[in-house]
């Protein structure tokens, strides 16, 4: 059965100071050609019957994103290519 | 009558104790309302005290907005019910779209944890009006993501309509926009303040007593409100 992810990310005029603190730390790890780093989240979500993306991006709209700070793009994927089928 | 005020226990609430304390101080009655109970018990007023409310899992704020005592809270606020959002609570007001913009990670990273000015800029709220408009307090900020932010536009039309209702003075802890700490909605009932006036009442564990002021002015207000 397809998975439906929703990637959140926050909005490219707001400031992420999560994303320019390991930018910051790239360095120590002898990095030294990364522009820069922008952290979302990732969400896995499996239907109890086939996957809907109009409820997911329903969902996302409500919860998983404050659409006021943050984008999202939803999508289905198999199974097998998610984190989750890789224990 | 002592005017009646609410103040919700939210899974994870932590001030919700100081936040009666005030009210208490004040002169009021507290009443403690429930999150899980979409019972408002006939309150005059409700503060929303600081915490992590449901562990601030997903977003600040975003998981209380959906508890069932917020369901009748956002009614009763867009009805004219006076509602302070302190901290936490501020962040709730804004995930409940009853006040705009959205409250980050501190620029920093850092928690932050200090005794605050601020500048009263709008006296006119339910909550505000025992201040003068200039008037510097000093009150707790304890916050980690306390970063006030709002598109440019949101900005402009909050400091057009004077709805920006405190802003940090001699140092910004959290890097919120333009200083801003506390704002309000056009009809000036629902307040979100980030620093912490129920912890500013009692000359014992307080800076000062000018958190005091927040809740003497709902019950003024309430006073001069029509029933």
């Amino acid at each position: 059965m397809p998975r439906v992810v929703v990637d959140v990310m926050l909005k490219p005029e707001i400031l992420d100071p999560q994303g320019q603190a390991v930018a910051n730390a790239l360095p120590r790890l002898g990095v030294s050609d990364v522009a820069s780093v922008r952290i979302g989240r990732r969400i896995e979500i499996d239907f109890t019957g086939e996957p809907d993306l109009d409820r997911a991006r329903e969902i996302a709209d409500k919860l998983l994103a404050n659409p006021v700070i943050e984008d999202f793009t939803v999508r289905l994927v198999e199974t097998d290519e998610t984190a989750g089928a890789h224990p | 009558m002592t005017a009646r005020v609410g103040v919700v226990t939210f899974p994870g609430s932590l001030d919700d104790g100081d936040a009666a304390r005030a009210v208490r101080i004040a002169g009021a009655e507290p009443v403690r309302l429930w999150h899980g109970d979409p019972d408002l018990r006939g309150v005059d007023a409700v503060v929303l005290p600081g915490g992590f409310s449901y562990g601030d899992y997903l977003r600040c704020g975003a998981i209380a907005r959906f508890a069932p005592v917020m369901e009748t809270l956002v009614d009763a606020a867009r009805g004219g019910l006076p509602v302070l959002g302190i901290c936490n609570g501020f962040q709730i007001l804004c995930e409940a779209h009853l006040l705009p913009g959205a409250l980050t990670r501190n620029q920093h990273l850092h928690f932050r944890n200090r005794d605050q000015v601020l500048r009263i800029e709008a006296a006119g709220t339910a909550w505000t009006n025992a201040f003068q408009a200039g008037q510097e307090i000093l009150i707790p900020v304890k916050n980690g993501e306390g970063c006030y932010v709002a598109d440019a536009a949101t900005l402009d039309q909050l400091e057009a309509e004077g709805r920006v209702v405190a802003r940090y003075v001699g140092g910004n802890p959290n890097g919120s926009q333009r200083d801003i700490a506390a704002i309000t909605n056009p009809a000036g009932n629902v307040v979100g303040i980030m620093p912490h006036p129920e912890h500013a009442v009692e000359a014992l564990t307080g800076p000062s007593l000018d958190g005091l002021g927040f809740f003497t002015s709902v019950l003024k207000h309430l006073v001069g409100a029509p029933a």
